[in-house]
């Protein structure tokens, strides 16, 4: 059963939820997606170290990074099919050495999204699109949504103390324009559009490469059902979700947290009894 | 024993950030927000049974303990001259939001009961105060496992059930201890009872906790808090706590036992408080706590 998170938000009339589907069998690694989201953005530099992490320098999202791509060299058995040999874009994986995994992670704006739920300020919240956006002149830094987020995505700057992450182009979307990384991208490995379109054409596309002999291709976060409700930025994996860095099952906080409230008023109903208690204590004169 | 479980990662990093929050400001802010709560609950219950000096003494603690906690908590803000943004909305679902407001009920009650308290002034409205700092002492004491379990940090996550009655023990305990050592024990009964009550509350919640965790998924989750040098002082916090209510009990006779009963339960509660923050930090830093119980979860193992 599917939320809508901008009605839930409290918008009348709302555009469609706008979201990603990045198809990561279709990603070359180019990392023009890196680079158009800093131009775009202004996001600042943040590193200029080689990591030995493949062609991975940028190592992971953060504050200054909202598009990370990621790198995998794995050994294939040599066993690989005719038919998956044939499906496959290098020689050098039919021959059954070693195939190169690249994907562009990104910021999954959640349907039910552990940074906006945890925010105290109200500098997170849904935008109309669906989206989940930092409010840059609220945030005070207090950084509770870093811990709260399951994949590790938002992050607070040392430089400005502030916690940034993808906005997934807010400022684009409103003028029809698609996010600069989708925009940048030059196999359409990022796919930018209505979210439903984008589920329907990731079902088919996984369909489409199991017919093909590629059996390990999984759609990520493709699901309403999942613990997140359904991502905003949804994947097409080529392998388990851990080998990208990715949590395997997440499960927003927020689920536990009515449990966690109703522990947190007994413990609490508990030391009030106990003032009681002690109040109804022995009386000692003059102490 | 269960053989380490097989399991995939990105190069061995993290899967989610440990919290941005710093050490010592928040584990600090744990604990002196506990210890104010509880200085209150006792405050007001030493009021109410005739214990003045007691209830006094309490009352400064409680004071000083929230200034301190609330110094700490701006003081680890990106952006502390923002703090005030805190009360710009009201939301449950967060119990960073919920504590703000807590804080800005309970702070100026505190400092009201303990300022006319010593001052002699309006000992009416000081009274009332008193009565209000008790009510919402608890809250203070307590919402604060909310705000380390309502987190992706397996180590504090997983503990979710347990993490309230760990905190508000230790919070009593602290509160108890500390009236212990500041008051003759002959006069200070109430806080006798609350360390007491709270130490044995820590103790046995605390096992429950690392009982359920040792449990989940495949990879025990208990492992933080066990191994290294947070594991040390997790023991060391344990032995004093029980150290220090046997003292306090059996000690009680003499002004010297009970106050060195009372300063090892507050230490223990400190201790406590640093040890648990630092175990959930490592449990964010390991990505295996995080993927091996949910790949049990999800079916995959």
């Amino acid at each position: 059963m599917s939320i809508d998170p901008a009605a839930r938000a409290g918008y009348a009339g709302h555009p469609p939820r706008m979201g990603f589907f990045t198809d990561t069998s279709l990603c070359i690694g180019c990392k023009a997606c890196e680079v158009a989201c800093k131009e775009w953005n202004a996001v600042p530099e943040d590193g200029l170290s080689l990591s030995g992490m493949s062609y991975d320098n940028t190592v992971g999202l953060g504050a200054s990074t909202w598009r990370h791509v990621a790198f995998i060299e794995q050994p294939v058995p040599p066993r690989v099919n005719a038919l998956e040999a044939a499906a496959s874009p290098s020689s050098v994986e039919a021959a059954g050495g070693m195939r190169w995994l690249m994907s562009s992670d990104v910021c999954k704006h959640c349907t039910e999204a552990g940074c906006l739920d945890v925010c105290p300020t109200g500098a997170l919240f849904r935008t109309e699109f669906g989206t989940v956006v930092v409010q840059d002149d609220v945030c005070n830094g207090c950084g509770y949504c870093v811990g709260a987020c399951p994949f590790g995505v938002i992050a607070r700057s040392e430089e400005d103390g502030q916690a940034h992450k993808c906005t997934l182009c807010y400022d684009r979307l409103g003028t029809g324009l698609e996010p600069a990384c989708a925009k940048a991208c030059p196999t359409d490995s990022i796919q930018f559009g209505p979210l439903d379109e984008l589920r329907e054409r990731a079902r088919l596309r996984v369909q489409d490469l199991r017919e093909a002999g590629r059996d390990s291709a999984q759609l990520y976060l493709g699901d309403p059902d999942d613990g997140i409700g359904g991502a905003g930025a949804f994947f097409l994996l080529l392998d388990e979700p851990e080998v990208y860095g990715l949590p395997p099952d997440p499960v927003v906080t927020t689920r536990d947290l009515p449990g966690l409230w109703r522990h947190v008023a007994i413990a609490a109903a508990g030391l009030a009894a106990t003032a009681v208690a002690l109040g109804l204590g022995r009386r000692k004169a003059g102490g | 024993m269960v053989p380490e479980a097989e399991f995939s990662s990105y190069y061995d990093r993290p899967v989610i950030k440990e919290p941005a929050w710093g050490t010592p400001d928040v584990p600090a802010y744990l604990f002196l927000g506990g210890l104010a709560g509880a200085s209150s609950v006792l405050a007001a219950g030493a009021e109410l049974s005739g214990y003045r000096v007691l209830a006094r003494a309490a009352k400064i603690s409680a004071l000083g303990a929230i200034s301190l906690s609330a110094a700490a908590l701006v003081h680890d803000l990106g952006r502390p001259e923002r703090f005030l943004n805190m009360l710009r909305v009201f939301k449950p679902s967060s119990p960073m939001s919920v504590g703000s407001w807590l804080l800005a009920g309970y702070g100026p009650v505190a400092g009201a009961a303990a300022v006319s308290d010593v001052t002699g002034l309006l000992p009416g409205a000081g009274r009332a105060a008193t009565l209000g700092a008790g009510l919402l002492g608890p809250g203070i004491a307590t919402y604060t496992a909310a705000l380390l379990c309502d987190t992706a940090v397996p180590a504090w996550h997983e503990g979710y059930r347990e993490m309230p009655y760990v905190f508000a023990g230790s919070a009593a305990s602290a509160a108890g201890g500390l009236g212990l050592v500041a008051v003759h024990p002959a006069n200070a009964v109430p806080a006798r009872e609350l360390a007491v009550l709270g130490a044995a509350v820590e103790l046995i919640a605390k096992r429950q906790l690392l009982d359920r965790l040792a449990r989940s998924g495949g990879q025990s989750v208990a492992e933080p808090y066990q191994a290294g040098t947070t594991g040390a002082i997790l023991r060391l916090a344990e032995f004093l706590t029980a150290g220090g209510l046997a003292g306090a009990v059996l000690g009680r006779g003499s002004r010297a036992v009970s106050a060195l009963s009372g300063a090892s339960l507050v230490a223990a509660s400190a201790m406590t408080r640093f040890g648990i923050f630092q175990a959930g930090m490592a449990s964010a830093r390991d990505p295996k706590y995080t993927i091996v119980p949910q790949r049990r979860r999800s079916g995959r193992e």
